[in-house]
């Protein structure tokens, strides 16, 4: 169990998702403001990137334009190697079939009116198992609920909301292990959840992604996170990804200067918390 | 949603909201069933603004058993009723001409004033310097005093053989019950200027009201709802036309709007739903613009995003993302268009807009009557106050009820 | 051994639930902070910590109620005060307590000078006006806050700014405890940064004496505090200093949390974070026997109902638990 994990090197695997100068700019004139300006990436197959920014550096834009739920001012997004083309609501949900997501917020990821089964069989059907029989949807259930460590036989009947943060979310990773699509987008998906649910839910990620192979595009604020459970990193600021790369190279022998500043602000358990590197004078 | 109800019904606010406004129904619906069933337009009366109370028909009175009862103030307020304070200035200025010394003489002292009377006056004496007319004044004030002392019976026609005949005397101190008598109207608010029963018109006017408000509540919250989740949901271009219409809509005052369509409508095309789609057609603009409000914080909650990355229809996503957390926000929009609805009405009604006037009353038409036949300036309050006491309750229940359902779903709003 | 500053001992606080259940959020709390010390808290949301920051107060209102136990902060018991005395005579200048909103609960129409004068009048209702603006600029100062921040609305400031102005105004009387209940949970790390400078420079001047320190983040709670105990449904599992509870901890469920520690550091990359299953007992009905009994992979019947008391080890280390030091050291090591 306690093997150092080992870092597959995927830059020359088959591309999932790219993306060329992709640009995303709100309001016009004097009240335009660039959310995401002019980035470039390639994440491979089987990958899991970890996407890292503070709050308003265009991590949660850039995501939602990934997810096609926005679409890029500028630039092109393209998917397996084809420009993505999400034009009509039917070549919309074309796409939408091989990209999920799990969001930051678990209490607003549930319609509170629909009960944990129909969540579900909800996944069960959009995969067309629509005409299965009922033991064998109830089977599917128990499979994914068990694979979060659930028990489906408790969950039965029951509101997401009666549930904590924490099992929330696991029921989010069970509905991606019943719909299996190609990408799975996460978006600080633990940042709400306790430091002990955080690491069973990273687990089940780093599982999910061994045992279907899918990209997992994980967007977070916490770069010790991103350290642990990504391949490769991406480091957002403004808007820009200012440096990127496998997770060793990137956080063990930063280049850029915000991403030096990000891990020395950062408080660890190894070496000392240098506070001298802020200045209370300075204006923030 | 059983959870729901039951904490709505704790609300005090709500509760007694919704008690007023049952029993408002309640009434609608047993009072002409069970109490006065017939036309509420039925004249019953002639002439106008009868007072309310017990109306007794003389002639089956008179042919009822009579009782006498020794009642100790009856003589007392008989006398009082025959014989005015005005009544016993003028004996005394009769007194007065015959040099009577009346120094002695208490004016409330009924016995020896009408003892005085008796002795002193005679309509033969042509006092000097009184006119013929006063001369007239003191014998009809003579002729009233007799009957107090008089102690004639009253005689009733034989039906058969058409002769006069004494069937029974009734003496000053015989009483009828009211019970016996054949013939006996109640009328709780009296009549109106048509001579129509104001409570039984009420009742009925009451329910048309009601029924106006809830087709105006409807209509409106359809199109409010429909135009704000499409506006808010889809957005885009859809969303700015559907708030253009909406904001001319809000500009133009929906009571003028109102005031033209059903002008231009004309009085005999307007009847009572007539009216309740022109008023629903109107005021639909604040639920569609709150609806949207609403459907916007929603739109980008991560719920909906999710049920859009599973691929559902833009129908599916409305009706079961949106609509259900809005539910209870459109209950008290529609709560508060009904109320919204019964007001119009009336003020439509009162300015001679409303429905046409010979089917069914409503509760503006009777203010509209009230205000035609001058009720406020001849005091027949009867005729209008309780109609505006009716709407005053029913707006109010419904505001009620609102707020407590506020209270309930608003959770900063809970103290 | 340096002067005890504040010393809680045996506190019980409980909240009553609208149904009227009562829930133990805090249940037989004692530890002691000696004069320049800070003790940090650490535990899973919903094991008491911001229960025990609002109990410290001495300020109660519903639904959180008093049960018993005493605070004592430089000899003198606050436990039992009635609140409008608590609010005059001890806020501000004995404790202050900064939320995790506090910044959220600056009046956006009033200027910074105003909360100033607020918290100095609440004390001395004479104070002037030329005085309290000199007093506070020159705190200001001190902390490295800009001079002008006392001049502006408080939507005018970022949110890093406008967390370390609240904590420079509530700490304005030099309170001898200052309790921060996630101060800089809300923040980007580099504010976040900041925010634990200043309190570091508001301990290191003497302008508190003392600190109570709770968060969740425990690399965070490792830079800032001397010692750091951990609770766990609403009682102290373990207590040690920063650097034990860290990098030994004895409790097993001390042991969990400070196995799934993530920082950007060589070597943390390829352990494996270990997971506690399962969710914290429901407090209206404490278990009888240990707490953590239901969640612990070691437990064994006897400590589902054996109720065990708070046991003294090492240098001034405690811990709550059935097996020995020794035994669980040893598990650890096997695994």
């Amino acid at each position: 169990m306690n093997e150092p994990r080992v870092r597959r090197d995927f830059s020359d695997g088959p591309l999932c998702l790219s993306g060329r100068g992709v640009t995303k700019v709100f309001g016009l004139g004097d009240k335009k403001t660039v959310a995401v300006d002019h980035v470039d990436f390639d994440f491979h197959e089987g990958e899991f990137v970890s996407i890292v920014g503070e709050s308003g550096s265009g991590k949660t834009t850039l995501s939602k334009m990934l997810l096609g739920l926005l679409n890029p001012t500028e630039g092109e997004i393209l998917f397996q190697g084809k420009p993505r083309d999400i034009s009509s609501g039917r070549k919309k949900r074309e796409y939408w079939k091989g990209i999920q997501a799990i969001f930051q917020d678990p209490f607003s990821s549930y319609n509170v009116f629909h009960k944990i089964d129909s969540v579900l069989l909800d996944c069960i059907n959009m995969r067309g198992g629509r005409a299965l029989s009922r033991e064998k949807k109830i089977e599917m259930m128990t499979e994914a609920c068990s694979f979060v460590n659930l028990k489906f036989a408790e969950l039965t009947n029951k509101y997401p909301f009666e549930l904590s943060g924490g099992q929330m979310q696991r029921l989010m990773i069970a509905r991606i292990f019943l719909l299996k699509p190609r990408i799975l987008l996460a978006d600080e998906p633990t940042s709400m959840v306790d430091a002990c649910s955080r690491a069973t839910i990273l687990d089940m990620l780093l599982e999910l992604r061994n045992e279907t192979g899918m990209t997992i595009i994980f967007i977070t604020h916490d770069i010790g996170l991103a350290y642990y459970i990504s391949d490769t990193v991406y480091i957002m600021e403004h808007g820009r990804f200012v440096e990127s790369g496998p997770a060793d190279k990137v956080i063990l022998n930063p280049q850029a200067a915000y991403t030096k500043r990000l891990i020395s602000d950062v408080p660890k358990i190894h070496e000392e918390w240098d506070l001298s590197t802020v200045d209370l004078k300075a204006e923030e | 949603m059983k959870n729901t109800l039951r904490q709505v019904f704790h609300s005090s606010k709500f509760l007694v909201g919704f008690i007023i406004f049952a029993l408002i129904l309640l009434t609608v619906w047993l009072y002409p069933l069970l109490i006065n069933p017939g036309n509420p337009l039925e004249m019953i009366g002639v002439g106008t603004f009868a007072k309310p109370g017990t109306y007794v028909s003389l002639y089956d009175a008179v042919n009822t058993r009579t009782e006498t009862l020794r009642l100790p103030d009856a003589d007392d307020k008989r006398v009082a009723y025959l014989l005015s304070d005005a009544d016993r200035v003028a004996m005394i200025e009769w007194f007065g001409i015959m040099d009577i010394d009346v120094s002695e003489l208490d004016a409330t002292d009924t016995d020896a004033l009408l003892d005085l009377w008796f002795e002193n006056y005679d309509p033969a004496i042509k006092p000097k310097g009184m006119t013929q007319a006063r001369r007239n004044f003191f014998k009809r004030l003579d002729k009233s005093i007799r009957q107090i002392r008089s102690a004639d019976t009253l005689k009733v026609m034989h039906p058969e053989e058409d002769e006069l005949v004494e069937r029974s005397s009734i003496t000053k101190t015989d009483y009828v019950n009211v019970g016996d008598v054949a013939n006996v109207k109640l009328l709780p608010l009296g009549t109106d200027n048509f001579g129509r029963d104001v409570l039984k018109e009420l009742v009925s006017a009451t329910g048309t009201s009601i029924v106006i408000g809830l087709i105006a509540g409807v209509v409106a919250t359809l199109i409010g709802l429909t135009l704000g989740l499409l506006a808010g949901y889809v957005g885009g271009l859809v969303d700015d036309v559907i708030m253009f219409i909406t904001n001319i809509f809000t500009v133009i005052p929906s009571f003028v709007l109102l005031i033209l369509i059903s002008y231009s409508i004309g009085q005999e095309q307007r009847g009572a739903s007539v009216v309740a789609l022109v008023i629903g057609f109107t005021s639909w603009t604040w639920t569609a613009r709150s609806v949207r409000s609403q459907v916007i914080s929603l739109r980008n909650r991560d719920h909906v995003n999710l049920s859009k990355l599973s691929g559902h229809s833009l129908v599916r996503i409305i009706v079961t993302d949106i609509l259900p957390y809005i539910a209870s926000y459109v209950v008290m929009a529609f709560i508060l268009q009904v109320s919204s609805g019964i007001l119009s009405e009336a003020q439509l009604s009162l300015l001679g807009l409303g429905p046409k006037t010979t089917v069914t009353p409503t509760l503006g038409l009777m203010m509209n009557w009230a205000m035609l036949y001058s009720a406020h300036t001849n005091g027949s309050w009867w005729a209008y106050f309780p109609v505006i006491l009716t709407i005053t309750l029913i707006s109010f229940s419904l505001n009620l009820m609102n707020t407590g359902l506020d209270q309930v779903f608003n959770p900063t709003l809970r103290d | 051994m340096g002067k005890v500053i504040l010393e809680v001992r045996d506190l019980k606080t409980k909240y009553v639930t609208r149904f009227h259940e009562d829930v133990y959020a805090v249940d037989g709390v004692s530890f002691q902070i000696e004069e320049g010390k800070s003790l940090g808290v650490a535990g899973e949301s919903g094991c008491g910590k911001s229960t025990l920051a609002l109990s410290m107060m001495g300020y109660y209102f519903p639904p959180l109620h008093y049960i018993s136990g005493d605070i004592i902060i430089d000899g003198k018991n606050i436990s039992g005060m009635d609140p409008d005395t608590v609010r005059k005579t001890i806020l501000g200048t004995e404790i202050a307590y900064i939320p995790q909103a506090a910044m959220n609960a600056l009046n956006p129409t009033q200027k910074i000078i105003r909360f100033v004068e607020d918290v100095i009048r609440a004390h001395d209702p004479k104070a002037d006006k030329k005085e309290i603006r000199e007093r506070a600029t020159a705190r200001f100062a001190e902390l490295g806050l800009p001079k002008d921040v006392l001049d502006k609305h408080a939507v005018e400031l970022s949110g890093g700014m406008k967390q370390r102005t609240v904590i420079a105004v509530s700490t304005i009387l030099s309170p001898k405890v200052l309790i921060a209940d996630e101060p800089s949970s809300a923040l980007d790390v580099t504010s976040q940064k900041m925010v634990i400078k200043m309190m570091r420079e508001l301990m290191e001047k003497g302008y508190i004496k003392s600190m109570l320190f709770i968060t969740h983040e425990l690399p965070l709670l490792y830079n800032v505090t001397d010692d750091i105990m951990v609770m766990y449904a609403g009682q102290i599992v373990e207590k040690g200093t920063a650097k034990e509870m860290v990098f030994d901890p004895v409790h097993p469920y001390s042991h969990g949390l400070m196995g799934s520690i993530l920082v950007p550091e060589e070597g943390t990359r390829g352990s494996r974070l270990t997971a506690i299953p399962g969710t914290p007992p429901n407090l209206k009905k404490p278990p009888q026997g240990c707490r953590f009994a239901e969640r612990c992979r070691y437990a064994t019947d006897e400590c589902r109902y054996h109720a065990i008391a708070e046991k003294p080890f090492g240098e001034g280390r405690s811990y709550r638990c059935l097996r020995s030091v020794d035994q669980l050291r040893e598990v650890y090591e096997n695994e």
